[in-house]
Parts: C-alpha cells; structure tokens; sequence
C-alpha cells in the first residue's frame, strides 16, 4: 500500500504575473498541473505496485480544480483519489497543508508515502518532511533510486551528494521525497483516462478530517509572504552615435568607463 | 451543448436565421474528459516528439514506425475506432481536439499520424465486413500495421474516380488480378495496409485492401518534397497483384462510396490540424514579436505589428469556432447509435456524408488559415523568418500542402456549391421559397448605424441580410443555370466563398454569445471584439462577392436589377477597427498565445 501526495502547479511555461496584492500570482487562465517532482513520487509508487500488488492512493489539498491532477494520477495507474478541498484552507502554509495530507493518510493503512522534495511553484520543500514528522515515520529526502526487500519490511534508497552517492537503509513504514532521476513516469493512456473516470475520488473538508479550521489558510500561516517581485526587466541597449569610427570609438570607451563604469 | 437541442441539418446554417447559441457546441464545452485526453495527447507529443523535432523531420521511417507504436500503446490511434475491435470509440470532439495537438507541436509527424488514423484507416473502419475490420482493425489501432491510402495516380488526381488501374476477375472468381500506378501515398515507405481503388471491367469504380507485403505490389523511391520532410511519400506499382475477393471493400462499383466518406473525414482531421498549426505559428509570432526590437522598442509594439496579429487571431478564433461546431453537429447526428454495434461504420459514414458541406468548409477554411498565419509568422520574424533552424521557415513551407491534398481547396469549393445543388435537386432545400423570402425581408432591411460596445445585435443582424443575399444570389443562379451551374466554376467559387464566410460569422457570433451569457462573461471580451473585426471584413466580402455574381448573370435573366439593394443591405455599422485590433492585439499579447 501507498500514498502520494500530490500538488498542483502552474505549467512551467506559463506567464506568471504578479496580482495587485505584490503576495500572490494572478490564477486566472493558468495552465495547471502535476508537480513534476510529484509525478516521479507516482510512477514509483505504481512501479512498486506493479511488482508487490496493493494499491495508490493519491492525497491532495486544494480547490477542485486540483481534482485534474489527480485524474492524472489516476490515469496512470493510481487506484483513488482523496481530495481535502476546504475553502478555509487556502493559502495555508507547508505546515498546514501537512497536517492535512497526514490527517487523511493516518487512517490508511500504508507502507510508502511518496511526495515531491519540493514544488517547483514556491520551492519550500516542507511538505514531505512535515507529513514524515506528524506521522512520526523515517523520512528519506531527495531520491533518486528506490529498492523494497523482497519481504517488503524495509527499503533501500539512494540519494545523490556532491558527486557521490549516499545509499541509506529505512524500515517501513517511510516517507520518501523524490528527486528527478528516479525514474521517466508514465504518460497517461486514453485507456488509462477512461479507466480513471470509474475510480473513486473522495472529497473531504477539515471538519470530516476532525481538523480546526483555525490553524488553517492565510490567517494560521507561520511562514508569511511579504512581497513577490518579478525578476529585473532587462535594459534596454544603447545604440552609440558618432560620424566616424574614431568618433565611435571615443563614445564607446567615454560610455564603457563613465556611465557603464566597467573600464 | 446538451442532447434535447435542434439538431440543424447538413448545409442548414444558411437558410435558418434563428440558431440559438445552445444548439451549437463550443471549446467552452469540453468535458474534463475532452481535457483529459487533450492533455494526454500533448503530453506524449511533447515528450517522445517534439523532443526529437530534428531526428523527425529528416524522415526515418524506423522512428516513425517506433513512435506509431508508442501512439498506439497510449490508445492515441484509436480514438475513431470501435472498443470491439480494439480502440478508444470516442466522440468526434476528442477526434478534432487529438488532431488539433498534432497540428500544434508534432510538425511532420502530425501527417503520418494523421494520415494513419484518418484515410488510411477509415475505409474498413466505416465500411469493412466484420471480418475484415476483425483482421485489420485492432492493427491499425495499436501502430502495428500501417495504413496507406491510394487513390491519386499519376493521370487522375483530381480527377480520383477515374483511375486507369484495373482490376479483372480471376477465371476461378477467387481474386481479382490489380495492376497499375498510384501517386504520391503518405506513409508508402512503410506501410503494410492500402486501402486502393481501381475499376473492374472497366467502368466499376472499387474499393480494394491490399497488403503490402504482397506479391506485385512495389514502392518506389521516396519524393523530394518541398515540406513535410519527415513524411514518407511514395508511388506504388500493382503488377498482376492477386487480391481475394474477401479484400474488396464495400460493393463492386460502390468504391466512390468509400473513398468519399473517408475523404470526408479525413478534411474534418485536416482542419483541425491547421488550426493546431496556426496556433503555433501564432505562439511563435508573439514570442518573437516580443523580443526582438527596432528602433529602441519590441517590434510588438508597432502598429503594424499589432494588425498582424489581431487578424491572426481573428482567423484562427474563426476557424476553431467552425470545427468545433462542426464535431458537434456530426456528434449529435450520431446520438442514439450503438457505437459498438457493427452498423456505427456505416451510421458515422451517413453522419459525415450529411454535414459534408460543413467538412469541406472546415478543409478549406481551415488550411487558408493556416497559410495565411504562417505566411504572417514569416513577416514577423523579417529575414530571419526566411532562415532555416527558425519556426517559420519549416512552418512556411510544411503548411502549404493542406491546400491541395485530400481535395485540392477548388475541389472542395466546387464540393460544397454541388452538394447544396444536388438538395436543392432532391428538394431538401426549397430554392424558391428561400429566394423569396430572403428578397422579401431584403427589401425591407435596414441595417444598423451603429455599433454598440459590448453587444452583438448589428451583427446578428447583418449575418441574417447576409444569408438572405445568399439566398437570392443562389436561387437566382441556380434558375438561370439549372444544372449547367457546374460549368460555371466561378461563380460556384464566389458563391461557396459567401457560404463559407457566413458559416464563420455564425460560428463565431454564436461563441460569442455564449460566452457573453457564461458563468465569467468576462471572458466574452475579446471574442466579442473578434467577432466584429470579422464582420466587418466578412460582410464587405459577401457583398462583394454577391455583387460580382449578379453582375455576371446578365442577358435575359439580368440579375444587376439586385445590386443597389446588395449594396444597401450589407453595410457595417459605424467603428473604430482600428482600436478594436490594437484591443485584440494586446490582449493576445499579455497571454503570450492564443488565448480567450
Ligand atoms: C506530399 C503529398 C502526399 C499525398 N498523399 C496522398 C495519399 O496518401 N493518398 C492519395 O491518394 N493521394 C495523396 N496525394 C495526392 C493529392 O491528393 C493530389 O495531389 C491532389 O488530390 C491533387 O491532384 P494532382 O496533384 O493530380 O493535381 P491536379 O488534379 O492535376 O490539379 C492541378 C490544379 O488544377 C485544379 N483542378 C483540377 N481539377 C479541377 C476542376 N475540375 N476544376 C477546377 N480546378 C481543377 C486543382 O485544384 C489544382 O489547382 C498526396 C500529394 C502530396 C503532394
């Protein structure tokens, strides 16, 4: 058995734009999807099914537009989907959002937890350790190879480091956050698509989930934004005049050391 | 779009002036199911194709075979196909949207996709015997087998139905006896099924399938082509090839059935692969226009720049409207029929044969768009445009073919006059009753002065005149020519060129409205100035072109008594296009695609 989490991103060729609060994007005609880093959490996940049987199921927090990536998930070959969609839950921090995938995975029955070693939307690279922590399991951070023993008690895992390959052993259960290298997931198949119209996909608010609402969303965030700002516009070039080349030439070398101050 | 609208018959668009915005079936409707699959077709494109973009286009048919096969593992090839025999059995939408995102990022692998799932599969999925789509079809839905179609020869290209290749019946009546050439096949270079034409004693026109590997049946060398490099196009020779009389397709004499269907949506599968292409150019166009400068500013910023891009955006809003309004209409023709049953070939045949007028408008529509977008694409880029390893250099040149296959666009302009004509014969169109009602409310017509900022109603008006003006410009030629009218090729090409911008103005003011009456109407703002901006070019053209014919028809049935009427009927209202395009423009600019 086991869970992976899920979070859905903008398409990392979409135009981000800043909205008029300078704290958040503008969401509007994104193109959303599944975490990349996630998706490499999903296929190893349906790779150890494949090869000891039991079952995936993809936890998520989000609105219901994130019900598409787990479609996606499903599509692949994820058995169900659990969706906390909460609207006192939005904006909520790493911490936050971690006692929301918890508070669904500690009534299953599991043996992996797969999460991305971060989003590639903000980076934080919280949720997996958090999730690891509340459930009080081993997390092994940033893989790039996966091995069960045979008798399914315990894995092996390889993490690179600076060069060098850091090879650790955990007993199960564990969460593992994956890094890219782990494997190529799957593209998802038409068939797989029809399929996962038939599976189950569960929606949850924080009060099913026995959760307070108040440590959830904007307000509860212990870890605030204070301002995002776009990376520096490019200047514009100068286009140096002069009648004569030597003419130029002066222009440029005044330019260079007196505006420029590079010489 | 939901099962209880009016279903509008085939080439109906013209003579019914109220269609309601919920009786067509827009973008805005896709399922997540549609998503789904768009997303998943992008998803394989981006990974295994695009990636190998240059491996493509030098033409490796290895690879290409290689890819068919990863295509068909994802279910991709058999979206047309029924479940029994192996395929996906979806709906016409997911057709068009599949399609559509080969177009956009697949460049010449789009053709051999295309190619395979659309004529070279088409004719024993619609009008196989059981047996036969049970030995061919789960093949051909999976990339094992390749599917071929070979009807153009060196002496009939247009002129498909009259082939010089024979076929003779053997003395046992066991196999027919094939020889002759056949012209430029996509996918010759490795196919292993071709569905083939060739008359039986003479005069029979039939559908045969033959297999590649046969006995007699040779390819010769591979074209040099002017685009689409990454395609195999071949000749076949058919020297004394024996073909099982269980290999022909259809009934002895009745191939014309099963070319045309096939034809039929095959033109359906190519407009939306233009319309996934000039999606692209456009893309490419905006990037680059934002980038570059000239004389201290991004050339976007120019006004002529901005021209450019509107009208880009305009037409492929257009075209996209038309398709999709198109899948809808062969969908719900398709309600109610067991897709799984062994008559969905011939029901799908029946549905396409109905809104065949629709299919070639999309063709033609469709690759014009295409062209012009990637034309524009070019003069954005200025001379690096012209410069190989640069998007539309490719896009230029592998464009220019879906003007003259599966159809020349004359042929398919001369298609869509002589099927409206041919109703009219059989009297599914009443020509007389529409002429006169359409001359009636004509000369009562006053049109709108001005245009109102966010509404549509000197539009929706003008599109009524304008059908109207098409009913008088058709009745009246139709009487002075009766069915001598196909001789007059020009004025079929003018008046299919009226029936083809009027389909555009509805589709796209149809969009419009329903997107005005959604759930954002927000989102309605730029079709709606888009929709303008096509009128108010469309309506000048419908004019134009409606003058000229009644102009032409002079001599006893003079028709020039009309004109003055035409000239003061179709008239826009009063704005500023100028202001509307720079709008469009911008906002096209800001999402860096084509986006609404
Ligand atoms: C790369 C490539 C791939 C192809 N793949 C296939 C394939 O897989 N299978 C297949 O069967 N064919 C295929 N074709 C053939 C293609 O469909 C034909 O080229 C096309 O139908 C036109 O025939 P033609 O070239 O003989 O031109 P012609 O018929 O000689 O036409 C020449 C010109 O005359 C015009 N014309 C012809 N007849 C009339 C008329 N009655 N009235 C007015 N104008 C007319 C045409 O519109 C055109 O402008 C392919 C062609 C190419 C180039």
């Amino acid at each position: 058995m086991s869970a992976s989490g899920v979070k859905q991103v903008p398409d990392t060729e979409t135009q981000i734009r800043i909205a008029p609060d300078g704290q958040s994007i503008v969401k509007d005609d994104i193109k959303w999807v599944m975490n990349p880093y996630d998706e490499f959490g999903v296929e190893e996940a349906l790779r150890i099914k494949e090869k000891f049987g039991g079952e995936v199921t993809i936890v998520s927090l989000g609105p219901k537009r994130v019900t598409e990536s787990i479609r996606t998930a499903l599509a692949m070959g994820a058995d169900k989907g659990v969706l906390i969609n909460d609207p006192s839950a939005e904006d909520s921090d790493a911490l936050a959002t971690a006692r929301a995938l918890a508070a669904v995975i500690k009534d299953m029955e599991y043996d992996l937890i797969f999460t991305g070693q971060r989003g590639v939307d903000d980076d934080m690279g919280l949720v997996g350790a958090s999730v690891a922590e509340i459930l009080g399991i081993p997390q092994l951070s940033v893989i790039t190879k996966v091995e069960v023993s045979e008798d399914g008690t315990s894995v092996k895992v390889e993490r690179p480091v600076e060069g060098q390959t850091l090879t650790i052993e955990s007993p199960l259960p564990a969460l593992i956050t994956a890094q890219k290298g782990l494997n190529e997931p799957r593209y998802a198949s038409l068939p797989g698509i029809m399929k996962a119209k038939k599976k189950p996909l569960e929606e949850k608010t924080l009060a099913d989930l026995g959760l307070d609402a108040s440590q959830f969303g904007k307000e509860a965030r212990k870890l605030k934004v204070l301002e995002l700002t776009p990376p520096p516009q490019r200047q514009a070039g100068k286009i140096i005049d002069g009648e004569t080349p030597e003419e130029k030439a002066a222009e440029l070398a005044r330019v260079l050391h007196e505006e420029a101050k590079v010489i | 779009m939901n099962v209880n609208q009016r279903r509008l018959g085939g080439g109906m668009f013209l003579f019914v002036d109220d269609v309601n915005f919920e009786d067509v079936f827009t973008p805005e409707d896709f399922s997540s199911e549609h998503k789904d699959i768009a997303s998943a077709v992008e998803e394989f494109i981006n990974g295994e194709i695009a990636s190998r973009s240059e491996e493509i286009e030098e033409l490796n048919n290895a690879l290409s075979r290689k890819l068919m096969q990863k295509a068909g593992e994802l279910g991709i090839l058999g979206i047309d196909i029924p479940e029994k025999y192996g395929g996906m059995q979806l709906d016409k939408i997911s057709s068009a949207i599949a399609s559509e995102k080969f177009g956009f990022g697949a460049g010449s692998f789009t053709i051999t996709e295309l190619n395979h799932t659309g004529i070279g599969t088409l004719p024993v999925a619609l009008f196989g015997t059981e047996e036969q789509k049970r030995k061919y079809l789960p093949g051909l839905s999976s990339g094992k087998l390749i599917g071929a179609f070979g009807l153009t020869e060196p002496e009939a290209g247009s002129d498909a139905l009259n082939p010089l290749t024979t076929a003779t019946l053997s003395e046992d009546g066991k196999y027919y006896v094939l020889n002759g050439n056949k012209q430029f096949i996509t996918n010759a270079g490795f196919a292993d099924v071709i569905f083939t034409y060739a008359k039986v004693e003479g005069k029979l026109f039939t559908a045969f399938i033959v297999e590649q590997n046969w006995e007699g049946v040779s390819v010769d060398e591979e074209e040099d082509k002017m685009g689409m490099h990454g395609t195999s196009t071949r000749a076949y020779h058919f020297d004394n090839v024996k073909v099982p009389v269980e290999n022909v397709l259809g009934e002895v004499g009745k191939g014309h059935i099963v070319a045309l269907n096939a034809l039929n949506m095959g033109r359906f599968k190519v407009g939306s692969v233009c319309i996934g292409s000039a999606k692209r150019a456009f893309f490419e166009a905006i990037k680059y226009a934002k980038q570059r400068r000239q004389f201290g500013r991004p050339i976007c910023e120019f006004g002529l720049i901005k021209e450019k891009i509107s009208e880009m955006a305009v037409r492929i809003y257009a075209a996209e409207s038309m398709m999709y309004r198109t899948a809808g209409l062969i969908e719900s023709r398709l309600q109610g029929v067991d897709m799984g049953s062994d008559e969905s070939g011939i029901r799908t045949a029946e549905a396409l044969e109905e809104y065949l007028i629709e299919c070639s408008i999309n063709k033609v529509y469709g690759s014009e768009t295409e062209d012009y977008v990637v034309d524009e694409e070019l003069q954005v880029f200025g001379g690096y445009g012209y410069i190989r390893g640069n998007h539309p250099e490719l896009a230029y040149r592998n464009a220019r073919i879906n003007r003259i296959w599966e159809g020349t666009n004359e042929i398919n302009r001369l298609v869509v006059v002589n099927t409206l004509g041919r109703r009219a014969a059989k009297g599914i169109i009443d020509v007389d009753r529409a002429q006169r009602k359409g001359l009636e409310r004509l000369e009562v017509f006053k049109p709108e002065e001005t245009d109102i900022p966010g509404r549509l109603d000197a539009q929706e008006s003008l599109l009524g005149a304008a059908k109207d003006v098409f009913s008088l410009v058709f009745g009246l030629a139709y009487r002075r020519y009766g069915r001598a009218l196909r001789r007059e090729q020009e004025i079929i090409g003018m008046l299919a060129d009226i029936m083809i911008e009027i389909y555009a103005m509805e589709s796209t003011l149809l969009r419009a409205k329903k997107l005005m009456s959604g759930k954002r109407p927000e989102k309605a703002y730029l079709p709606v100035q888009m929709t303008k901006i096509l009128f108010y070019e469309s309506i000048e053209k419908v004019g134009f072109l409606a003058r000229s014919i009644l102009e032409t028809m002079q001599g006893e049935m003079s028709a020039r008594k009309y004109i003055p009427l035409v000239r003061h009927v179709l008239v826009s209202p009063n704005l500023n296009i100028v202001s509307l395009r720079r709008e469009v423009a911008g906002g096209m600019i800001q999402s860096g695609r084509y986006l609404i």
